[in-house]
């Protein structure tokens, strides 16, 4: 166990935004909730598994919605306090602690958030090791975990509660429902046992987090080159470095798609890439051949200070660095696969592993 | 016949133009009290051309003074916040992300109430007129009076802000009240700190402005006169004195928008070279092309729209350093008349050399004559290599451009640039900004989400298009001359019926008086 200061939280959010995979919403909002928390409570203590009972109930929370959204209609904070309480009501016993569905985003701190709020531990796991779009799209899903009972709460106080025969249709039904409360709710959900979560969940992605913003941060102190120390520091890939000229943005089935193509510069020069997105960052393409895809990250980085950039923020014009970084192992087993397959995306191409990529 | 003037941290510049053409220019030392620099460069540029004070039409100025108090947290006025969209936005509110210095001065008292709209135009929760009325009382007995009223989603429907602030007058009648609606961009925090900034400098802006009046008082110039913003448009001072914050850096958009007009040219590179820095941007379609992310002015998150520009530390005042070479980032800056060796000083600096190199013959020649041949080839061709670089930085393609090259500094560019098409130095080019501030225009802008379920497109467009020329009209524009000069859509993920947020800017030519 160990305590989650302010500082700690700053590093957590960069390392967010990174694991974001583009997507996952800009970590800034949830950074300052959980600031302010933590100004106002204490830290919050983070445990390992390890350091929790077989039995113990751990029942995450997230945020749902549209970032530009989110950007104004700031969140009440009681709405994710009121989803977790349904939850736990629902369960029939109280939660030992509570954990992060998608390491990537904003997603990644709303957690320490009500930590700080409930002086309840936080688990140092996740259900994505990245952010992805659909509410199914976790390791939780291939190992049974489900995601119902699922409860959403807007700031107005209407809670709704679902049971539904699959992941995917809380997905289907959760998706509409949240427009009607303003494009913006607090979720609670895949409430697990620490011992499912040892099976399902992927360890360490908070204190991953938190090494990805550290290490930016210092490698920007001691003016080292931040992309570089990044890749070092986390076994990522550099793919690419240009120069952003020309971004496409469509909005198909309420997700927001799109290709953005760069010209690169240095020892890229000549090459031109392409690189498609839905809320996250799914394929790369440099001269037509693909060099990565999903479940793997894909980062775009702002070439001067590795500040990632979002799919939302991708501008003509903007000097980037493309990366790659390895996903966890858990996506690479076939039935996690299945859920975020290029495939499923519509690409038709198997996956490789971008180590294996690199390699050939 | 304009003026436009220039007020920079070091140089106040000014030029007289008549149309297109420049009749006379200046450039004096910066003054503590702005409105003094700004009489002397206005009567030498008046002198120099031998023209009554009558025959000018308007005086155009740009001024980075109301940045620099939010920098140097000086000549702040204490303002409250109100806030409508409770239950939503509890967690985070007013100034929370301010840093703790500034938000002590201008005093952390702000209150959230109901109300606010949903990105569809739904009402978060009923507006409660008591509530504010109550609100209103505390700020009243708190002895503020400068007000910054923010509402969710106030770019789609203003109308709880433009409320709330009635009741705040009926209680304070001498309140200053920005809306965040007036001043901002989808963003809460964003737009918010805008509207709380621009409160607290309404009344360093009200005496600025006085004062600038009583400058031209002085000199019989009785021509209206006008602020520039930071997207190269004009305000009139009236206006300037209720937004302040608008100003903020209109400098660099000046000087590119000068560059745009010396040169004829409205797509390039321009390189602005001052005493410590040089600064790089673009100009696309005649306009400086915009930063993509938020800006921080004095530490606090804005979404104002920035010139996207590339700062080096090169300028006029940079230092050498011969062993290993070295060419700024330290530089004498304004002190370079006293220090550089070729004004009497004893200071090696980057003017030295190029006056040593031959090219100009700035100051006394002889003070440079014993420098080493080589050191000033290597000092030049370092010069020509770090702004080669940045522009390198700046471009979207390898395919040459044109760069113009202004600002005090320019003499500095004595060479090729790589991947230039080619280098114009314009005439008058030390003073770009301030010609830039005399051509500027006036603009209006429109920024909301549309559903494309319930318009098309091209209606979604049209509706923006014409919020954005009714805007510019309502500032001054001529109707006539207005054109659209930037369009944004931008697709809302997770949102069915095409939730589209649609941003545009319309410009036009300032109706002449």
């Amino acid at each position: 166990m160990r305590l989650l200061y302010e500082a700690n939280i700053e590093d957590i959010a960069i390392g967010a935004a990174v694991l974001g995979s583009g997507g996952g919403s800009d970590p800034y909002i949830g950074k300052l909730m959980a600031r302010e928390a933590i100004r106002q409570f204490g830290p919050v203590p983070l445990y390992s598994l390890e350091e929790l009972a077989d039995d113990d109930l751990v029942m995450p929370v997230a945020g749902m919605g549209a970032p530009t959204v989110l950007r104004e209609k700031l969140p009440a904070g009681d709405d994710i306090v009121r989803a977790f309480h349904t939850l736990a009501k629902y369960a029939g016993r109280g939660a030992r602690a509570t954990m992060s569905i998608e390491a990537g985003g904003m997603n990644s701190i709303r957690p320490i958030y009500i930590g700080a709020r409930l002086g309840l531990p936080v688990v140092d796991c996740d259900g994505m090791g990245r952010a992805f779009p659909e509410i199914q799209m976790t390791v939780l899903t291939a190992h049974g975990i489900s995601a119902s009972p699922f409860v959403m709460s807007d700031e107005r106080g209407n809670v709704l509660l679902m049971n539904a025969v699959s992941n995917r249709w809380i997905e289907t039904f959760s998706r509409s429902c949240v427009m009607h409360m303003g494009a913006t709710c607090a979720i609670a959900l895949y409430s697990a046992t620490v011992a499912q979560l040892k099976e399902a969940a992927i360890p360490g992605t908070i204190t991953l987090a938190e090494e990805i913003g550290r290490t930016l941060r210092q490698a920007r102190r001691h003016e080292r080159n931040p992309v570089a120390a990044l890749c070092q520091a986390i076994g990522g890939f550099l793919l690419f470095r240009g120069k952003i000229t020309d971004v496409d943005r469509r909005v198909v089935a309420g997700f927001a798609r799109g290709d953005a193509r760069m010209r690169g510069s240095g020892a890229f020069a000549d090459q031109d890439l392409r690189l498609d997105f839905q809320n996250e960052h799914l394929v790369v393409r440099i001269d037509g051949e693909y060099i990565a895809t999903t479940p793997d990250l894909i980062a775009v980085l702002d070439s001067e200070t590795a500040n990632p950039v979002t799919t939302e923020s991708l501008r003509y014009g903007m000097r980037v660095a493309v990366i790659a970084i390895p996903c966890a192992p858990q996506w690479r087993e076939p039935a996690a696969l299945a859920l975020v397959h290029p495939r499923y995306f519509g690409y038709d191409v198997d996956y490789i592993p971008v180590e294996e990529r690199f390699r050939s | 016949m304009r003026i436009g003037v220039d007020v920079g941290g070091t140089n106040t510049d000014a030029v007289l133009m008549d149309g297109a053409n420049v009749i006379s220019s200046t450039k004096t030392p910066t003054t503590a009290n702005v409105s003094e620099g700004i009489a002397k460069a206005l009567s030498t540029v008046i002198a120099d051309s031998g023209i009554e004070a009558a025959a000018i039409d308007g005086v155009m100025i740009g001024t980075t003074h109301f940045t620099n108090a939010v920098v140097e947290r000086k000549h702040l006025t204490p303002t409250a916040c109100i806030r409508l969209g409770l239950p939503a936005t509890v967690c985070l509110p007013p100034m929370v992300d301010w840093p703790d210095d500034l938000r002590d001065m201008v005093g952390g008292n702000s209150h959230l109430a109901h109300g606010g709209h949903e990105f569809d135009g739904r009402e978060i929760s009923a507006y409660q007129p008591d509530e504010v009325r109550e609100i209103a009382r505390k700020i009243r007995d708190a002895g503020l009076s400068a007000i910054a009223i923010s509402s969710v989603f106030s770019p789609v429907n203003s109308t709880f802000e433009e409320q709330s602030a009635e009741i705040v007058r009926e209680l304070i009648p001498d309140a200053n009240i920005t809306l965040s609606s007036e001043i901002g961009r989808i963003g809460l925090l964003e737009r918010e700190n805008a509207a709380i900034m621009n409160s607290c400098l309404r009344q360093l802006a009200a005496r600025t402005v006085d004062g600038f009046k009583a400058a031209l008082d002085e000199l019989q110039i009785t021509a209206p006169f006008y602020i520039s913003q930071n997207d190269g448009t004009l305000m009139n001072a009236d206006f300037a004195k209720e937004y302040p914050v608008l100003t903020f850096a209109s400098g660099p958009t000046n000087s590119m928008r000068g560059a745009a007009f010396l040169s004829g040219l409205r797509d390039a590179i321009v390189v602005d070279v001052g005493g410590t820095t040089t600064d790089i941007g673009v100009l696309q379609h005649g306009f400086p092309r915009v930063a993509a992310l938020a800006v921080d002015i004095g530490g606090v998150r804005t979404n104002f729209r920035m010139p996207d520009t590339y700062s080096i530390g090169l300028g006029g005042g940079s230092l050498i350093e011969s062993d290993p070479l070295k060419v700024g980032p330290r530089s004498v800056g304004y002190e370079l008349t006293e220090k550089a060796l070729v004004f009497g000083g004893d200071i090696l600096t980057a003017t030295d050399v190029i006056v040593a190199g031959g090219s100009e013959d700035i100051g006394d020649a002889g003070a440079v004559s014993h420098l080493d041949a080589s050191l000033v080839a290597a000092v030049q061709a370092r010069i020509m290599e770090m702004i080669t670089i940045a522009v390198d930085r700046m471009k979207t393609s390898a395919t040459p451009v044109p760069v113009i090259v202004v600002g005090g500094g320019s003499i500095l560019v004595t060479g090729a640039i790589e991947g230039a098409s080619e280098i114009i130095k314009p005439d008058h080019f030390p003073v770009a900004n301030a010609i830039g501030a005399a051509i500027a225009q006036v603009g209006g802008e429109c920024d909301r989400i549309f559903s494309l379920a319930e318009l098309s497109r091209d209606e979604a467009l049209d509706q923006a298009k014409s919020e954005a020329s009714n805007r510019a009209v309502n500032a001054g524009a001529n109707a006539d001359s207005i054109e659209i000069v930037d369009v944004e859509e931008v697709p809302l993920a997770y949102l069915p019926g095409n939730a589209t947020r649609i941003m545009v800017k319309a410009i036009g030519d300032l109706v002449e008086a």
